[in-house]
């Protein structure tokens, strides 16, 4: 029974961060039409950054529980080099979409090589914030306290990412352009503005994202080009541009995982291709996707 | 006469004829990788630039097409090429008829994505798979004999020599069928099935049956790429099915111009000679090749041989 609720607790954290680079992915996807090959990149350019403000945190002397802020403000931060970058993509919009995902896959060669030189090729680890917030008791097992705070947090920003997307009025102009972007700006609203926005945005989930597991594991160069094929699963799996889809997508996959690390190793990334086979052939726009040709 | 003919493949072919006579063999070990790259692009870019499909998991026919030469040389000591070329062609048929089948229902980012996932699928067997595979170390893949006979001499002797005209004459005959095969009705029903599916169905085309064909022969084209890669190398691993090796193969394919004939073998060709000069100065040679992709996606859509294309055309309307 604890083994199970260790499993299952580890598959939920990754599912938690997974949620994020994947709600990124849906959102510019569900608006700008664009599939991100380089939301991994963001990814990992959140886990170094993270790494480089904990870093700096320590010198200040700022107290260990300060950190997990300081992670999220982190992520938070460099996400905004999302408004750049969409600066450059602005000139595929019309574009075929093959176009656009080799874009998206330069930015992603480039940004290998800029990890690389900034933050060397060796992996870079921090475990002095995992340690610093201890475990917690949780349904008769010892879990990492910091697990359940990555989670919390998960949730928190999966919840205010829906009251600002179904609340707000910003959130509704949003809605309008990824529905009819021409209709929206025939009524006056400044589609290229609101692009910028939800590219941002959507860069900031997949940095957050990043800043956030990297105490729990390592910063490396590996982990972009692995998590771009992670999302992609999710996304898959739950349907393109919705984000309840990447909220069940992310949970599939982090728990398909968790439970073939502990049972059968060798099926880790093969079970989860197996979904992702098995729910495009059978529902091919996924499992909250609008169905389309 | 325009850009687009087989008779830019035949001057090229000449070119590369002539060239043991005069570069080094630095140079020709180079050729090879193009020459594999080359053949895989023509299958690619039948997929990809006359059917309409983007295919984001091709790498998967190389990682076939290299094993199939590493298990049949390593594990049972088969080593005539031309019974390795016709398994990995089987083979590479074989899976691409089942992939293919669940495949090709889907068109555009959908079809991109189900393509990915399969090709991650086989990296995945091969990256875990120890026992048969290798694992992360990969196979050896054993020299291998030519028309029945043992060459002798060092590598390089036999990789610039041989097996280079060898590797020739398979990219001259894979080269001039991919032509046949586009200037056929085939060929026709593909165009037209990329430029309008559904007026294509109304006429009669065989949507499903035609794009299955041309995907299965792209695998075919995959398959036979693979394997000249793999002997290149003397190695067949697990990262040859890796998806951003797709997406190095849609990026030569769109190098040098998806919308032509020879483009991607000149965007192949390009490509490996580009990143072999790149590498050598500068280790964060992946980021140049990232700008440049960044840069020709957004100022050269058309790649090199549509641009030149253009050029031709445009000066034929102004004379």
């Amino acid at each position: 029974m604890t083994e199970l609720v260790d499993i299952v607790l580890g598959g939920i954290f990754h599912a938690a961060v997974l949620f994020l680079v994947a709600a990124g992915l849906q959102l510019v996807f569900g608006v700008q039409k664009i599939v991100n090959l380089a939301c991994g990149s963001f990814y990992a350019l959140g886990a170094y950054f993270g790494i480089t403000a904990v870093g700096v945190a320590i010198k200040l002397g700022m107290p260990p529980a300060l950190f997990f802020p300081v992670l999220i403000v982190a992520g938070l931060a460099i996400g905004l080099v999302g408004l750049p970058i969409e600066r450059v993509l602005r000139t595929v919009y019309r574009r075929d979409e093959s176009y656009q995902l080799l874009i998206t896959f330069g930015f992603l060669l480039m940004f290998q090589d800029a990890f690389r030189y900034l933050w060397g090729a060796t992996p870079r680890t921090m475990d002095n914030v995992y340690l610093a917030y201890g475990t917690a008791h949780f349904l008769g097992v010892r879990v990492p306290t910091y697990n359940l705070l990555v989670i919390a947090a998960s949730l928190a920003i999966a919840a205010v990412l829906g009251l600002f997307l179904e609340r707000t009025r910003i959130g509704r102009i949003v809605r309008a352009t990824a529905e009819n972007r021409d209709m929206a700006e025939g009524l006056g609203v400044n589609a290229s503005r609101i692009f910028a926005l939800v590219f941002t945005v959507g860069c900031m989930l997949g940095t957050v994202g990043g800043a956030l597991v990297v105490p729990s594991g390592a910063a490396s160069l590996d982990m972009a080009v692995e998590l771009v094929v992670e999302s992609f699963a999710v996304v898959v799996i739950g349907g393109l541009g919705s984000m309840r889809g990447a909220l069940v997508g992310a949970l599939i996959v982090g728990l398909m995982r968790a439970f073939a690390i502990s049972l059968m190793p060798e099926m880790e990334m093969l079970s989860v291709y197996l979904v992702v086979v098995a729910v495009l052939i059978l529902r091919p726009a996924g499992l909250f996707g609008k169905a389309t040709a | 006469m325009g850009i687009d003919g087989p008779w830019v493949l035949l001057a090229l072919i000449g070119i590369m004829a002539l060239l043991p006579l005069v570069a080094a063999p630095y140079v020709l070990l180079l050729m090879l990788p193009f020459v594999g790259y080359s053949i895989a692009l023509f299958g690619f870019n039948l997929l990809f630039g006359t059917t309409g499909l983007l295919s984001f998991g091709h790498a998967l026919f190389l990682g076939v097409g290299a094993y199939t030469a590493a298990v049949l040389t390593s594990k049972f000591g088969i080593l005539s090429f031309e019974i390795i070329l016709v398994a990995a062609a089987l083979i590479s048929a074989l899976v691409s008829m089942i992939i293919g089948s669940l495949c090709v229902r889907y068109t555009k980012i959908f079809f991109g994505m189900l393509t990915l996932a399969f090709g991650m699928l086989f990296h995945s067997f091969l990256f875990k798979f120890y026992a048969v595979t290798g694992g992360d170390q990969g196979m050896r893949v054993l020299r291998p004999l030519l028309l029945g006979m043992e060459w002798r001499g060092g590598k390089t002797a036999f990789l610039t020599g041989a097996f280079y005209y060898y590797a020739l004459t398979l990219f001259a005959l894979t080269g001039l069928t991919m032509w046949r095969i586009i200037r056929s009705p085939f060929g026709l029903h593909l165009r037209a099935i990329r430029e309008n599916a559904g007026k294509a169905a109304y006429v009669g085309v065989e949507i499903f049956r035609m794009r299955l064909a041309a995907f299965v022969i792209s695998a075919v084209y995959g398959g036979i790429g693979g394997t000249i890669l793999a002997v290149t190398t003397g190695l067949a691993d697990p990262e040859l099915a890796y998806w951003t090796h797709s997406g190095n193969l849609v990026f030569m394919a769109v190098l040098g111009g998806s919308g032509t004939f020879v483009g991607p073998a000149i965007g192949a060709l390009v490509f490996v000679v580009l990143q072999d000069f790149v590498m050598g100065l500068t280790q964060y040679w992946r980021f140049v090749m990232g700008a440049i992709l960044v840069c020709l996606v957004i100022f050269m859509p058309q790649g090199l041989a549509g641009t030149i294309e253009l050029f031709f055309s445009r000066r034929g309307r102004e004379a």
